[in-house]
């Protein structure tokens, strides 16, 4: 990491120098890291030159002497607090009094240090004006950071809408304009296709509420006692009449008993989003195993398919965001692209991970691993 | 005399497009041939006869739509063939419709913007097969 770029401004050149010498070897540790940060000790006589040096190049820290020669530190401090800048500044002053302790503070002052210092307490004021500088940036950082993903997340989810928004509206356009007849049995197919897309859409959106209520923290967690297996049963159950539809069959091998503490809204999710892949990507006829192994601290499930598989391009793709591997096998099959990044993020609550085995055309096999806690 | 009803070929791997678009070309009288992929229009344009056809310019692969344009040009140059694009909103690149070298290039008679207005696309289909009033 850079170092840290601090203005001393001192009309006695006593202070500047024994501040650098301080300074210069110091080093400070970033909040919630192994890194240590320095500084690059600049200084200025007067309010003027100080300023005149602000213009110039922005610093970080400004150590500021109230009582120069010229305009007063107070002036200085009131400049720096109109710059649209994130500097910190500490005041030093001969006279901690009450009064310029307010008022300095009023005009954005961080901190102060009372004439005369020890080096020790020169160290303390700036090791603390650091760490919250750093912190403060780091805040910022991340707060933009998920502005961004959240704008991502976003427009892609209208891209996402707009196409079965649009089937949906030209369906029942033919039905307005009688270019379908209603009641007949092209209508009963055109009505069909645009539940479908309402399906998908509905999904699409119940996937985008878990994905962000894990993401936010904000999804309220329920650990209880729960059988691994119940789980699975029921994410069969769900799955069955797609299954069923397309002659695939889907098989459970489990031990008697698989328990371990968990929410068991999050491992419905989890199965039925593992159940409903292996179906779905499966060829007709097709076969789903779904193998739960207990190993002592943790639980795998396994989750076999017999279907499309995936390339190891396609694999290393897979776990992003709204990423659907796109290609002739799969172009007719709906889904929201959310799947599996919902399933990771929600194993990882578990201490847990998911990974993937692919072989085109012969199959997929997804293995999650959670810490039973 | 009745002439028999113009065949159209349909190309658009969106399956709704495509289904909409082939309802509305039925309930106009015209005979429709709808192809979900460029490999299968290729195949359509090998084996079946057709007196117009509509092709989306962005299916799989981002040009497809020019190649077969230029496929069923080879075929019969005097088939007319109507691009219906989302071009531009989507990847930014703007076909000048009205220009005549442009839909050249694009090997298309008619380049319509989507989403397309049944009507205009009727009045383009009727006036390139010289059909009506």
């Amino acid at each position: 990491m850079d170092n840290l770029k601090v203005l001393v401004v001192d009309d006695e050149p006593g202070i500047r120098l024994g501040i650098t010498r301080v300074l210069q070897p110091f080093l400070v540790r970033v909040p919630e890291s192994e890194i240590d940060v320095g500084f690059s000790i600049a200084q200025a006589e007067s309010g003027e030159e100080a300023i005149a040096h602000l213009r110039a190049q922005p610093v970080d820290i400004l150590l500021l002497d109230h009582k120069l020669p010229g305009i007063s530190g107070l002036d200085v401090l009131e400049w720096v607090a109109a710059e649209p800048r994130d500097w910190l500044t500490v005041m030093i002053t001969a006279y901690a009094t009450i009064e310029t302790a307010v008022s300095a503070t009023k005009r954005g002052a961080f901190d102060f240090l009372a004439k005369p210092f020890t080096p020790e307490e020169l160290k303390a004021t700036v090791a603390k004006t650091a760490r919250h500088l750093l912190l403060q940036r780091e805040a910022k950082r991340l707060a933009d950071e998920k502005r961004q993903v959240r704008f991502q997340l976003i427009s892609v989810l209208a891209h996402e809408l707009k196409a079965p928004l649009a089937a949906v509206e030209g369906y029942l356009q033919l039905l307005r304009d009688g270019v379908v007849a209603p009641g007949s049995p092209k209508a009963a197919e055109v009505l069909g296709r645009s539940l479908e897309r309402i399906e998908g859409m509905r999904k699409l959106i119940v996937d985008i509420l878990d994905l962000t209520r894990i993401e936010s923290g904000q999804k309220k967690r329920e650990l209880v006692e729960v059988d691994v297996r119940e789980a699975a049963f029921r994410a069969i159950e769900t799955a069955t009449p797609a299954a069923r539809s397309r002659q695939v069959t889907i098989e459970l091998s489990a031990p008697e008993r698989l328990g371990m503490r968990a929410d068991p809204g999050e491992l419905d999710i989890m199965f039925n989003n593992l159940v409903s892949n292996a179906v779905k990507y499966n060829r007709d006829g097709g076969r789903v195993e779904v193998r739960l192994a207990d190993l002592g601290d943790r639980v795998r499930i396994e989750v076999a398919d017999t279907g499309i598989g995936m390339s190891p391009e396609e694999l290393k793709q897979l776990f992003g965001e709204f990423v659907r591997i796109k290609n002739a096998k799969t172009r007719t099959i709906q889904g929201s692209g959310l799947g599996l990044s919902i399933l990771k993020k929600l194993a990882a609550l578990y201490g847990g991970d998911v990974s993937v085995e692919s072989t085109p055309d012969v199959g997929s096999t997804f293995t999650v691993t959670l810490q039973k806690q | 005399m009745t002439r028999p009803a113009p065949t159209i070929l349909v190309v658009d791997d969106n399956p709704d497009f495509l289904e909409q678009m082939k309802l509305q070309l039925e309930a106009g009288g015209f005979v429709a041939l709808a192809a979900e992929s460029a490999a299968q229009a290729r195949e359509l344009v090998a084996s079946a006869e057709f007196d117009l056809a509509i092709c989306d310019l962005m299916m799989e692969h981002a040009d497809s739509g020019f190649g077969l344009a230029h496929a069923i040009k080879r075929k019969d140059p005097r088939i007319p063939v109507i691009m219906v694009t989302a071009v531009a909103s989507e990847a930014g690149i703007a076909i000048d419709a009205a220009s005549k070298g442009e839909r050249a290039w694009a090997g298309a008679d008619v380049i319509l913007d989507k989403p397309v207005r049944y009507e205009q696309l009727v009045r383009e289909i009727n006036r390139l097969l010289k059909l009506g009033a």
